[in-house]
């Protein structure tokens, strides 16, 4: 049984030290065996540290604590047998599609001869047959992309691991070259691919094993054995009851992880990291389920497809709706509230009353800045002073964003004002 | 992606420690290269001056020496931008002390290196013109490393974070991997930024090949020479066949040198190649055979190179994680901290000793007084300079079939050195009792001002169709449309063109507050002229002093009102493109 295990992820936790600040979790306690000839795919929001998580299992990122092993042997730094693919491709841009795939076997020292066959033959693989002496500048997205699996199958990888590799395509080119990969899989010597990816119906299509990743910080909060058989279509009766499978797990997880306990006492603190997403953007999607509630239940992927979103724009989209209590969100169903009525049949005015008593109910940070506007002597304070507040629970760019958000909902809500210029809060709308 | 324009501003904004504590230490080098030059000024023979000859025949030759000195001065600073590049990209301390270090060396005034290095140079030559032949190419060479240094440490501390990943997933070599992405990704900017310096650098190398120090000229062979010689012997054909001669020059370098190498750069830069720079004469090399074969040769030399077997690193085996920061030790820690503080008290006191000792107070508050004055008329260079060529740049850059015959244009007229006008302005000053003090603000402007018309004209071509539409729609007319649409479109570029331009007429400041023709000179007062009369006449101190102080204008103009104003710009008026 040991004898095949690929990779061994034991305990590992990643945190990013700040000064005079506590430290920021980003992955905690982390467990996870892979075996050979599987596929695994690690299924979570942006953010949520899956990428950091595959970069540590590469050996591209020390863990803070933990141990990652291949093959029974730790990983301390890169490994020969395992190739990346990346989200960005990453892809010289003053090298050719030849020289960028030659550039691996560059470093293991691999005669210009020898590797520039090696290299004919994995462009050829993978179907790019005369563009070896383009750059990549001049190919699509695709294409570009299809260079990037070239680089990494030219080292006859062990172990392939993907960072979000389709996620910067379009719906059907990232299609045509998923099944490409799989075909790829079957018939090359590699015993693993292990990939990162935001898009439930892609894990299903292509994972043996989904584990599904939660954020704040990072840990697996459920796993997924996937038996179908390739290839799969995103059709098939087993795909779809799968796809829901996994939104009923991941918005069950929604309710007990994420917002935690905040949620069930109706109370989140001053920590509460308020989901990234625009006021006008979660009262468009709740008139979306306001409209499809007059037909009957409203399920996620139902939703999901009929919105055009992914996992990364839907999730803070609901979650903002739950916690200002406009909507339920549990086993996969979303449901409004009487709250989320009575703001939908409001007129505009009405609304944006409703709407700023709802954010000072449940929002403790919009509390926070109305009371301390309201001390100050002219009623303006400076952003400054609350994101010094919130940098005491996040990091810098993560208060920064935080602010922001919280300000479009001020501002919709007329709860507040903001000048661009001056970065100043003030309650009077100053026009 | 957008191209850097014309002059790229710093983009670090408040002085630190370490800021201090390199403005300290460059003082104290400037006060001992002055101290030691008064020192030295007895021994002080450079041989025979040898009169220039003037024969027209001469010229293309005395062309060929300009150009001589000009490329093995980029020669250098090509050397010198990687190494120290490199260095403080990938050294922490070596970044504190070397950065700080470079933004202070970047605004002492180009021709005030002249007037300190000449002395030490000819002592390390006496009695031939090697001391001052060094001295030339080490102006130059001071005109364009600081700016190509700060462009190669940027490029390195601004590498694509997957582009450093994929380095280490395949683990190349460090050899490898400073060849195929560090030096790679640092060339388009590097290549721009020494273009850039490069064609500013003309106007000091013709200012510095004729330079008199201590009561004595000396002129090296050169069409800078050639010119001031032209000047005394109040020779105005001659002085019309350089002018001429340098524009050749000019042209030539621009289609020649200039523009191919900006296009070969484009093979660097990631992204779309839109507004891609062409070049006839690449394109001819590229097709031609020879060329073909040369780069067989080198793509199979460079890779001998690049992949040598001994430089490649043995796959490791690694004890602690390889991706984890090591601190350093405690003594290593002492010994630097120590060194800081001999650097940063013998600074001090060295700066004490040669300029505050040798001059009173007073004279202190002179210059300082001075530099008022100067700055003054630089910023009514540049005010003129906006109301000229502001409304012309946007009225050219709005369209594109203009710009296109324009931009170039504009390009040749910076690089031309404007000092060779000099003399044309001097005539009619003379000739009309014109007054010094108000009409050297034009002498300044002559050079300069191409960089408000280059930028302007850059920003005004990249303002989105749909604004113009949305402004033709909306039947914006006169006022309101220069107020509301023109100038806060334009407003980014036009701010990076003053800041470059403010720079040059600092520098320009030296040679054009002290002018003459024959044996007529003319001095407004100001800082530049402090300068120069004080190298005339071999006064050391006051060199230091003057240099110091214009250094410390420079700074303190940028820090308080140019970085601020950059800055506003960027926030408030950048018009965002994808």
């Amino acid at each position: 049984m040991n004898e095949n295990v690929l990779i061994d992820v034991q305990h590992i936790t990643k945190q990013f030290i700040r000064p005079g600040a506590q430290p920021l979790a980003v992955i905690e306690n982390v467990c996870f065996k892979m075996f050979e000839g599987e596929i695994v795919a690690l299924l979570g929001k942006t953010g949520s540290g899956k990428s950091t998580l595959l970069r540590i299992i590469s050996g591209l990122t020390a863990p803070t604590s933990g141990k990652v092993t291949y093959r029974n042997k730790p990983v301390l730094g890169p490994v020969p047998g395992i190739s990346m693919v990346f989200q960005s491709f990453a892809l010289m841009p003053w090298l050719t599609v030849l020289e960028n795939v030659e550039l691996g076997m560059e470093a293991l020292g691999i005669s210009r001869a020898l590797r520039r066959e090696r290299a004919l033959h994995a462009i050829d693989i993978i179907g790019m047959d005369g563009f070896e002496s383009a750059y990549p500048k001049e190919l699509s997205g695709g294409m570009r992309q299809r260079v990037g699996v070239a680089r990494a199958l030219v080292m006859k990888p062990d172990l392939l691991v993907m960072d979000e590799p389709f996620s910067s395509l379009d719906v059907l080119t990232a299609e045509t070259l998923r099944s490409d990969v799989l075909e790829l899989w079957r018939e090359s010597h590699m015993k693993g691919i292990l990939f990162v990816t935001h898009n439930i119906e892609e894990a299903v299509l292509m994972a043996d094993r989904i584990f599904i990743f939660g954020s704040n910080p990072g840990s697996i909060v459920g796993e997924l054995a996937i038996n179908l058989k390739h290839p799969r279509e995103g059709q098939d009766q087993g795909v779809q009851d799968l796809i829901y499978e996994v939104y009923r797990l991941m918005t069950s997880v929604q309710s007990e992880g994420g917002a935690k306990a905040h949620l069930k006492k109706n109370r989140i603190g001053m920590d509460y990291q308020l989901p990234d997403t625009q006021a006008g953007q979660f009262i468009g999607l709740l008139e979306e389920i306001g409209e499809r509630q007059d037909k009957g239940t409203v399920d996620l992927p139902g939703l999901a497809d009929s919105v055009r979103l992914d996992v990364n724009d839907l999730f803070p989209v609901l979650e903002a709706l739950s916690v200002l209590g406009l909507a339920k969100i549990s086993e996969g169903l979303v449901t409004m509230t009487p709250k989320g009525h009575l703001l939908l049949e409001a007129d505009i005015t009405e609304k944006k009353i409703i709407f700023a008593e709802i954010l000072l109910d449940s929002i403790p940070l919009a509390k926070h800045i109305v009371e301390t506007l309201n001390q100050a002597e002219d009623n303006s304070v400076s952003e400054e002073v609350f994101l010094e507040v919130l940098e005491d629970y996040f990091s810098k760019q993560e208060a920064d964003r935080v602010l922001t958000t919280m300000i479009d909902w001020g501002r919709y809500a007329e709860l507040f004002a903001y000048d661009y210029n001056t970065g100043m809060l003030s309650l009077e709308d100053v026009n | 992606m957008n191209r850097p324009i014309y002059g790229t501003p710093a983009n670090r904004l408040l002085p630190n420690l370490w800021d201090i504590l390199a403005l300290l230490f460059i003082t104290a080098i400037i006060s001992a290269a002055c101290f030691a030059g008064s020192h030295m000024s007895a021994p002080y023979k450079v041989g025979q001056v040898v009169p220039l000859s003037m024969k027209s025949s001469l010229l293309p030759e005395y062309a060929l020496l300009t150009i001589a000195r000009m490329f093995i001065a980029l020669f250098f600073s090509f050397l010198f931008a990687f190494i120290v590049g490199t260095l403080a990209a990938k050294n922490k301390r070596a970044e504190k002390l070397l950065i700080p270090l470079i933004d202070i060396l970047q605004s002492i005034p180009i021709l005030g290196y002249m007037s300190i290095s000449v002395t030490g140079f000819i002592a390390l030559f006496p009695g031939s013109l090697w001391g001052p032949e060094c001295a030339v190419i080490f102006v130059v060479f001071a005109s364009q490393v600081w700016n190509m240094t700060l462009s190669v440490y940027q490029s390195m501390r601004t590498l694509p974070f997957d582009l450093i990943e994929l380095t280490q997933i395949y683990r190349l070599s460090l050899w490898q991997r400073f060849w195929k992405l560090e030096v790679p990704h640092a060339i388009p900017g590097l290549l721009w930024n020494a273009m850039i310096s490069m064609s500013a650098g003309w106007f000091f190398i013709v200012a510095s090949e004729a330079i008199s120090i201590n009561h004595q000229s000396i002129f090296l062979p050169g069409i800078g020479a050639y010119i001031a010689t032209a000047i005394e012997q109040k020779n105005l054909g001659a002085i019309g066949l350089a002018i001429l001669t340098m524009l050749v020059v000019i042209v030539f370098y621009d289609q020649l040198f200039f523009r191919p190498l900006l296009a070969w750069s484009e093979k660097f830069r990631g992204g779309d190649a839109e507004d891609a720079q062409e070049s006839w004469f690449l394109n001819l090399l590229q097709r031609t055979d020879w060329v073909k074969h040369l780069a067989l040769k080198y793509a199979v030399f460079s890779n001998r190179i690049v992949n040598a077997k001994f430089l490649l690193k043995k796959a490791p085996a690694y004890k602690v994680h390889v991706m984890m920061e090591q601190p350093y030790s405690l003594i290593n820690n002492i010994l630097w901290f120590g060194l800081i503080m001999i650097l940063l008290i013998s600074s001090a006191l060295m700066t004490w000793k040669f300029i505050f000792h040798a001059l009173p107070f007073s004279a202190v508050v002179e210059t300082i007084f001075l530099g008022g004055v100067t700055e003054l008329r630089v910023l009514a260079a540049i005010i003129l300079s906006s109301l000229i060529w502001v409304p012309i740049g946007i009225y050219v850059g709005m369209r594109p079939s203009l710009a296109k015959v324009f931009q170039p244009l504009s390009q040749i007229l910076a690089a031309f050195p404007a000092n060779l006008f000099f003399p044309v302005f001097v005539m009619c000053l003379l000739e009309f009792h014109l007054s010094m003090n108000i009409f050297s603000v034009f002498l300044m402007m002559l050079g300069t001002q191409w960089y408000v018309l280059f930028n302007v004209i850059a920003g005004a071509t990249m303002i989105p169709k749909e604004l113009k539409f949305a402004a033709k729609n909306l039947q914006l007319k006169g006022w309101v449309k220069w107020k509301r649409f023109y100038l806060p479109a334009i407003f980014p570029f036009y701010v990076t063109g003053a800041i470059t331009a403010a720079g040059g007429a600092w520098n320009a400041s030296i040679v054009s507050e002290y002018v003459s023709w024959g044996h007529t000179t003319l001095i407004a007062t100001g800082l530049g002229g402090y300068i120069t009369q004080n190298t005339i006449e071999g006064h050391f101190p006051e060199i230091g002093l003057g240099v110091v102080v214009m250094s410390a204008w420079v700074v303190g103009i940028n820090l308080f009102f140019w970085r601020k104003l950059y800055n506003y710009a960027e926030q408030r008026f950048r018009i965002e493109r994808d």
